[in-house]
């Protein structure tokens, strides 16, 4: 058992897990949307004072913020102590199309340093821009379309609204035009 | 109690993250090359596990643990809406290699310079919060 919970997780054992925090969420009379943290850190922040977008009661949202604190801790947990090594198995395919762009450290965790390495990186300013602007988008468009992957594809698909899916396609018309089109330019 | 009960769950998200290896830049960079079946596989079965629990839970009339009605909300049908900000998140999701909740989870593995891209998306819906009158829906 512990052999197993120290190697990768398959997609069989993650997706059903994912779906039981949504259902657990659920019957605990709440929904599984981690973006909506970032509203309630703007309110939380005095927003509500510029728009009216973050003036609500925000302390009603606290459940949330520990639920994302949790898995701030999860993470913590899931690479301290219940993994034996940080290399992926990406398919050669992907390894090869990542040398053809210039990112060589795939086998040295779940980050490119050419992205994420902010101390020993000859293109820091590149890095803090690319994540600046990589951020800045997510919590745009999150807020836009109503919810991420955790609100959108996975509770709205569950329960069959067509606005999820439209948003899901979109997720799709960013990344692929980003992963095919802006990152062959970048590194 | 219902603090723990949160971060309990919290806590396991966060481990499914990491264990699975969606909180990875080079997942996600890997799924939108389609060359690996991984997040695919990831975000179907907890799709279609998800519509049975959804419709196990609204047949059988459960009440939430505080024995209260459950939250199922409809979306709005506004497909500008949802097809401009999705592509707006998907942008960004391709770039991090995160979305929200791989981004506490990662920080919390130890990747700290994720934090740029957490203060960043903050910003982010600070803007669009500005902004929303402005903008199509």
């Amino acid at each position: 058992m512990m052999e197993f919970l120290l190697e990768p997780w398959p997609w069989y054992v993650a997706g059903p897990l994912i779906s039981l925090v949504m259902f657990a969420l659920i019957i605990g009379g709440k929904t599984f949307g981690v973006s909506s943290n970032l509203r309630t850190i703007c309110s939380a922040c005095g927003a509500g004072k510029i728009s009216g977008f973050f003036d609500f009661n925000w302390k009603a949202q606290t459940w949330n913020l520990i639920f994302i604190l949790g898995t701030l801790i999860g993470g913590y947990i899931a690479q301290n102590h219940l993994s034996n090594d940080n290399s992926i198995a990406l398919a050669s395919d992907t390894v090869t199309e990542l040398k053809n762009i210039g990112i060589t450290t795939e086998n040295q965790g779940y980050v490119p340093s050419e992205l994420f390495d902010l101390s020993n990186n000859e293109n820091v300013l590149l890095a803090v821009l690319l994540l600046s602007i990589g951020g800045f988008l997510v919590g745009f468009g999150t807020r836009y379309a109503g919810g991420c992957t955790s609100g959108h594809a996975i509770t709205g698909l569950s329960q069959l609204q067509v606005g999820s899916l439209i948003a899901v396609i979109g997720f799709f018309i960013g990344g692929l035009f980003i992963t095919h089109f802006i990152l062959p330019l970048i590194f | 109690m219902k603090k723990l009960y949160f971060l309990f769950w919290g806590i396991i998200f966060g481990i499914v993250l990491i264990k699975s290896e969606v909180a990875s830049w080079f997942r996600i960079y890997e799924m939108f090359q389609f060359d690996s079946f991984h997040m695919y596989g990831v975000i179907g079965t907890a799709v279609i596990s998800g519509i049975i629990l959804t419709q196990l839970l609204k047949r059988m009339r459960v009440k939430s643990i505080d024995d209260k009605e459950l939250v199922f909300q409809d979306k709005d049908f506004l497909p500008k809406k949802y097809l401009i900000g999705g592509t707006i998140f998907g942008l960004g999701w391709a770039l991090t290699g995160a979305c929200p909740g791989p981004m506490f989870a990662l920080f919390g593995a130890g990747y700290y310079s994720i934090l740029i891209a957490i203060v960043f998306a903050i910003l982010g819906t600070l803007a669009y919060g500005v902004l929303k009158d402005k903008l199509p829906h």
